[in-house]
C-alpha cells in the first residue's frame, strides 16, 4: 500500500486527501503545523467577529478523519528529501512517502517597508495571524490597513465589528482597481465608506513608526502625512508559502513550486497544488500562473487525487468563477470581466437606483458571445452561467433569459426587467 | 414567555458592550418586568388596568427602542457580531440565570398557578393574574386565568421581538414577510380569535393549532363541546380534521413544512422571534441528529397510541353522540396507517436511506397498532392497548405537553437553542417532516461551486442541521427537520443557498434529493 503524504491541511490538501481516499486504499497522512484539523480559512474573520467559534469553521467533525483513515500529523515540515523520499519535520523526525503533495498555501506580502516587523504590524492569512490579531487589537483606538483587496476589506470589517476606527490605505485610485471595473469599484468603495471606514485612495505607505514602547505608533504616507495608530494590517496581497523549501533544492521553484499542467513538479512523485503552486504555463491562458483562490485550490486537489492514484489528469478548471462579500454586499463573477474592456469587447453596466445592486455584462463585439458577468447584491445561478459560457451564448440570449439564472431568495424585487430595460435603452460601451 | 428573557435576550449583540441608549432602553423594559413581578404578593390590585398597561408599555417601548437604536441607523445587513463573545448567547452565567427564571415560570404556570395568583373555584384572582383581569374582561368578558396571562405575554413577546427581528434581517424580504406572518397568526388566530369566540359563547378554538401538536383536540370534552356547539362547532371539528388529513399535506407538498413551522405555528413564532438570539446553540453533531430521529418519532408514536386509545375508550358501538363508532374508528386507523404503508411499499426508493432496523420497527408498530385495535374490537375491550387511556393521556400531557414543550422547550432556550421542542419533541413536526422528506417539492438548492465551507449556515441553523455538509458538496438539502426559516440562505456570505418549492427539472419529487454533482471543471471536478 503506497503512502501518500500531503503537506498542508487547507482546502487543496484536504480535498486531495478526501478524493484519494474515495479512489484508493492508500495510506494517507496530512501534515500541518498550523492546525490539528482542517478549517475554512475564508471563515477566520467570522471567528474574530464573534459570528462563530473555531470549532464552527471546521467543515468536518473530528471523528471524520479516523473514520476515513486519513492520518493527521500536527507538525511543521522543515525539508523535503526527494532522494530518500522522506520529509524532515522540525522536531527532527522524518516521514517516509511514496508520493508527496505540497499544498502549503500562501503567506502575506511584505514589501520591505521600514517598521514592517514591529509588534502590532501583521497580515491575515493563518490561524496564528488570527490569534496575533486578537492580542494586537486589544484596547486600541485606531487601526490602519494597507492594501485595498479582499483581505484588506475583510480586516476592516473585522475591526469595525469591534468598534475600532479603521483607515484603509489603497494605492490605486479606486477600490480593488486591478480586478474590478470602475463602476463596481465605485459602488463598493461607497459602501465601505458608508460603513464608517476612512477610505484613502491613491495613498501609499512609506514607513511604520515605533513608539517608545517598541510597538507601532503611526504610519507615514508617501506624502509625509502621519496617521497615528496602534495596529497596522498588511494586506497587499499574498505570495506562495515556500520559504520552508529553501533547503530542499532538488525541487524547482520560482515564486511558487513550479508545476506542469498535471500539477507535477520536476521531481518524480512530488506534486504541488493550490496557492503554493506556480504553473510554467497555465493550461488556461486567461489565468495567472499562480491562482490564490479557494475554488481553484479545491479543483487542483481533486485533480491531483486522480493523478496520484494512477489516472494522470491535467488540471482543466473550466470557466472562471469567484465570489466575495464586502461588508453587506455580495459579489459574484462568472467568466471574465476585466477591470477594463479588452480590445474587441463591449460591456453594459446596470445599477439599481438604490446603489446596492449592480450587474455588469461583457461580451465580444463582433459575435456578441458573452465573456463574463459581475454581479453585486444579486445572486446568480452558477450552473446556468457555466452552461451559457460553455455554449457560447450571446449576450442577447443571456439578457432575454436572465430569470433562469435568478438565485435571490423568494419575495425579492425582480431585477431582470430593470436590467433588460436598461440593456435595451443603453448605448453600449466599446473598448 | 417571561419578560425577563425578553429584555435580556436582545442585550448583547455588540461584543457585550452596551451604549447609553441601549442601557436606557433595557432599563425601561426591565422596569416593566419589575412592574409585573411586584404585583405577585398583592391580593387585590389597585387599578389593575393602568398597572398592566404601564408595565406592558414599558416592556414593549423598551424593546422597540433598543431594537431601533441597535439596528435602524446602521446599513441593512445581518450582523451577528459578538454573538459568541456574549455570555447570554453562549451559555454563560446570564444564560443560566435567564434559563432558570424561565424554567421556574413554566413550572409555576403548569403546576403551581396559585403562586401566580390563579384563583381557586369561585374566588377572585390575585397578584399577577389579577393584573390581567381587565384585559380578559375586555376580550372575552370573564376573569383572566394563568393561560390568559401566558397567552398575552407570549403574544407581546412575539410582536415586540418580531419587530426586532424584522429590523435585524431587514435586508431580506423573505424574513420580513415570514415574520409578519407569524406575528399575524399569533395575534389573530392564537390570541384574539379564540377570545372573541369565547365572548360569543362558542368553543375556544385556535384554528391553526392542529392535532397532534394540539393533543387535546380529540379529547372527549373537546369533541363533545364542538359537536354540542352546533353548526359552527361542527365546522371547527371538521376543519380540524381536514387540517390534519387534507389541508396540511397539500400545503406541505407545495411549500414544505415551513408553511406551518416558521410561518404559522405559535411555538415556531416564539422561537423565530424571542428565540432568535439563541438559534446558534443547537447541536449540529451527527450524534444529535441520530438522537433527534429516535426521540421525535417516539413522541409521535406515543401521541398516536394515546389518541387512539383515548378516542376508542369514549366511543361506543353505536354512533350516538359522536357519529363515529369503534368499528368506524378502526376503519379510519386502518385506512390511514395502511395507506402510509402502501405508499412506502409502492415507492420503496423513497426510504432507501432508512436502515432495516428502522424499517422493521416502523412496520412492526403499524401492525401492532392495527392488530391491537382489531383485537380490542373483536373482544370488546375498552382499553385498546391494555392500558387505561386516561392515565395515558395524563402522562402525555405531563411529560410531553408540559415538561417537554413548555419547561424544556422554552425554558431551555438560552441553554439548548430555540427549537428544542420543534426538533426533538413535536409530533406535528414529525408528521410534516416525513411529508417534507418524501412527498414535497421543497428543498434548499446550492449554487454550483460557490460554497467556501465557512459554516455560517450550519451555525445559525436553529434545527441543528449541518447545512454546510451538503452545501460544500453541491447537494440539495432535503431534511425532514428543516423548518424553512431561510436563515442559512440569509447568512451565507457567497449566495450559495436558496429555498425552493418550484417543481424540479425532472418534475419528480425524487429529483430534488439526488441532485447531480455539478461539473465545475472541464475534467469533471465534482465537489463530492
Amino acid at each position: 500500500m503506497p503512502h501518500i503524504v500531503i503537506i498542508g491541511n487547507g482546502i487543496s490538501g484536504i480535498t486531495a486527501a478526501r478524493h484519494i481516499r474515495k479512489r484508493s486504499d492508500a495510506r494517507i497522512t496530512v501534515i500541518s503545523g498550523e492546525s490539528e484539523h482542517f478549517f475554512s480559512r475564508t471563515a477566520l474573520m467570522y471567528v474574530y467577529m464573534g459570528h462563530m467559534r473555531h470549532i464552527d469553521i471546521k467543515p468536518y467533525e473530528d471523528h471524520f478523519w479516523a473514520k476515513n483513515r486519513i492520518e493527521l500529523k500536527h507538525a511543521w515540515v522543515q525539508q523535503v528529501d526527494a532522494e530518500k523520499k522522506h520529509v524532515k519535520l522540525q522536531d527532527g523526525k522524518t516521514v517516509d512517502y511514496d508520493k508527496l503533495i505540497i499544498a502549503t498555501g500562501s503567506a502575506s506580502n511584505k514589501f520591505g517597508w521600514p517598521g514592517q516587523d514591529l509588534p502590532g504590524v501583521q497580515g491575515l492569512y493563518s490561524l496564528q495571524d488570527l490569534e496575533a490579531m486578537e492580542l494586537n487589537t486589544k484596547g486600541i483606538t485606531r487601526a490602519v490597513i494597507v492594501g485595498g483587496g479582499l483581505i484588506g476589506v475583510e480586516m476592516a470589517e473585522m475591526l469595525h465589528s469591534r468598534n475600532i476606527p479603521v483607515t484603509l490605505l489603497v494605492r490605486e485610485t479606486i477600490f480593488w482597481g486591478g480586478v474590478l471595473p470602475n463602476e463596481e469599484a465605485g459602488l463598493i468603495g461607497r459602501h465601505i465608506i458608508e460603513n464608517g471606514i476612512v477610505l484613502r485612495m491613491g495613498t501609499e505607505m512609506k514607513e511604520i513608526l515605533p513608539c517608545a514602547n517598541g510597538r507601532v505608533c503611526a504610519v507615514v504616507t508617501r506624502t509625509g502625512e502621519e496617521i497615528a495608530c496602534q495596529f497596522v494590517g498588511l494586506t497587499a496581497g499574498v505570495h506562495p508559502n515556500i520559504a520552508w523549501l529553501k533547503d530542499s533544492t532538488a525541487i524547482k521553484t520560482d515564486k511558487g513550486v513550479l508545476v506542469n499542467e498535471f500539477l507535477e513538479t520536476n521531481m518524480p512523485d512530488i506534486c504541488a497544488i493550490g496557492d503554493c503552486a506556480q504553473f510554467h504555463e497555465h493550461p488556461d491562458l486567461q489565468r495567472k500562473n499562480i491562482e490564490q483562490v479557494w475554488y481553484t485550490g479545491r479543483m487542483m486537489g481533486e485533480t491531483v487525487a486522480k493523478t496520484v492514484t494512477g489516472e494522470r489528469t491535467a488540471y482543466r478548471p473550466g470557466h472562471w468563477f469567484n465570489s466575495a462579500k464586502f461588508f453587506d454586499l455580495e459579489y459574484q463573477t462568472y467568466g471574465w470581466v476585466r477591470h477594463e474592456l479588452q480590445p474587441g469587447e463591449e460591456g453594459h453596466y446596470w445599477e439599481h437606483t438604490n446603489g446596492k445592486v449592480a450587474l455588469h455584462l461583457v461580451w465580444d463585439q463582433k459575435s456578441r458571445v458573452l465573456h463574463g458577468v459581475n454581479s453585486i447584491g444579486l445572486r446568480l445561478r452558477h450552473e446556468v452561467f457555466d452552461r451559457w459560457l460553455e455554449a457560447k451564448a450571446t449576450v442577447d440570449h443571456v439578457v432575454a433569459h436572465l430569470e433562469e439564472a435568478a438565485f435571490d431568495p423568494e419575495f425579492y424585487e425582480k431585477m431582470e426587467p430593470l436590467i433588460r430595460m436598461s440593456f435595451k435603452q443603453a448605448k453600449t460601451v466599446t473598448a | 414567555m417571561s419578560k425577563t428573557d425578553h429584555s435580556l435576550s436582545i442585550a448583547d449583540q455588540h461584543s457585550g458592550v452596551l451604549d447609553g441608549v441601549q442601557k436606557g432602553a433595557l432599563t425601561l423594559a426591565s422596569l416593566g418586568v419589575l412592574g409585573l413581578i411586584v404585583s405577585l404578593p398583592f391580593s387585590t390590585i389597585p387599578q389593575p388596568a393602568i398597572w398592566l398597561a404601564l408595565s406592558l408599555s414599558a416592556i414593549v417601548a423598551g424593546t422597540l427602542w433598543y431594537a431601533h437604536h441597535s439596528y435602524a441607523n446602521k446599513p441593512a445587513g445581518i450582523k451577528n457580531n459578538g454573538v459568541w463573545h456574549s455570555g447570554l448567547t453562549t451559555r454563560g452565567i446570564a444564560a443560566w440565570v435567564v434559563g432558570i427564571l424561565l424554567t421556574g415560570l413554566y413550572i409555576l404556570l403548569y403546576f403551581y398557578p396559585e403562586y401566580l395568583g390563579q384563583a381557586a373555584e369561585g374566588e377572585q384572582n390575585k397578584g399577577l393574574i389579577a393584573l390581567f383581569d381587565p384585559l380578559a374582561q375586555l376580550l372575552h368578558g370573564g376573569p383572566a386565568s394563568q393561560w390568559f396571562m401566558y397567552g398575552t405575554l407570549y403574544t407581546v413577546s412575539i410582536l415586540a421581538m418580531g419587530y426586532k427581528f424584522i429590523l435585524k434581517y431587514r435586508n431580506n424580504k423573505y424574513q420580513i414577510v415570514r415574520t409578519i406572518s407569524v406575528m399575524f397568526f399569533q395575534l389573530g388566530f392564537a390570541f384574539l380569535l379564540p377570545e372573541l369566540l369565547a365572548r360569543l359563547s362558542l368553543p375556544y378554538n385556535d384554528f391553526k393549532n392542529m392535532w397532534p401538536l394540539n393533543y387535546s383536540f380529540f379529547d372527549e370534552w373537546n369533541v363533545k363541546g364542538l359537536i354540542d356547539a352546533g353548526g359552527f362547532g361542527l365546522f371547527m371539528l371538521l376543519f380540524g380534521v381536514a387540517m390534519i388529513f387534507v389541508i396540511s399535506p397539500i400545503l406541505t407538498y407545495f411549500y414544505g413544512k415551513r408553511w406551518y413551522c416558521s410561518w404559522v405555528c405559535g411555538c415556531g413564532g416564539l422561537a423565530e422571534t424571542a428565540g432568535d438570539p439563541f438559534r446558534q446553540l443547537s447541536d449540529k453533531s451527527t450524534k444529535a441528529w441520530k438522537m433527534e430521529r429516535w426521540i421525535i418519532h417516539t413522541v409521535l408514536v406515543f401521541a398516536v397510541v394515546m389518541t387512539v386509545a383515548l378516542v376508542y375508550s369514549y366511543l361506543g358501538d353505536s354512533a350516538k353522540g359522536f357519529w363515529v363508532t369503534r368499528g368506524m374508528l378502526l376503519g379510519i386507523i386502518g385506512l390511514a396507517l395502511g395507506s402510509v404503508a402502501t405508499v412506502v411499499l409502492v415507492r420503496p426508493g423513497m426510504v432507501k436511506e432508512v436502515n432495516n432496523t428502522i424499517r422493521f420497527l416502523a412496520l412492526g408498530l403499524l401492525v401492532a397498532i392495527i392488530g391491537l385495535t382489531v383485537h380490542a374490537y373483536i373482544t370488546g375491550r375498552g382499553d385498546v392497548f391494555f392500558v387505561e387511556s386516561y392515565p395515558l393521556r395524563k402522562w402525555y400531557g405531563f411529560f410531553i405537553g408540559a415538561i417537554f414543550s413548555g419547561v424544556i422547550g422554552v425554558g431551555f432556550y438560552p441553554l439548548m437553542g430555540s427549537r428544542v421542542w420543534c426538533r426533538f419533541g413535536c409530533p406535528m413536526a414529525a408528521i410534516l417532516g416525513m411529508q417534507q422528506r418524501f412527498f414535497s417539492r421543497f428543498r434548499i438548492t446550492t449554487n454550483g461551486g460557490q460554497c467556501i465551507s465557512c459554516g455560517n449556515c450550519s451555525t445559525y441553523c436553529e434545527m441543528g442541521i449541518d447545512v454546510r455538509s451538503y452545501a460544500q458538496r453541491g447537494e440539495n438539502i432535503v431534511r425532514s427537520s428543516c423548518v424553512g426559516c431561510g436563515i442559512c440562505a440569509a447568512v451565507c456570505p457567497r449566495g450559495v443557498l436558496k429555498l425552493e418549492s418550484r417543481s424540479s427539472a425532472g418534475g419528480k419529487v425524487q429529483d430534488r434529493v439526488s441532485s447531480d454533482p455539478i461539473a465545475i471543471g472541464k475534467t469533471g471536478a465534482t465537489l463530492r
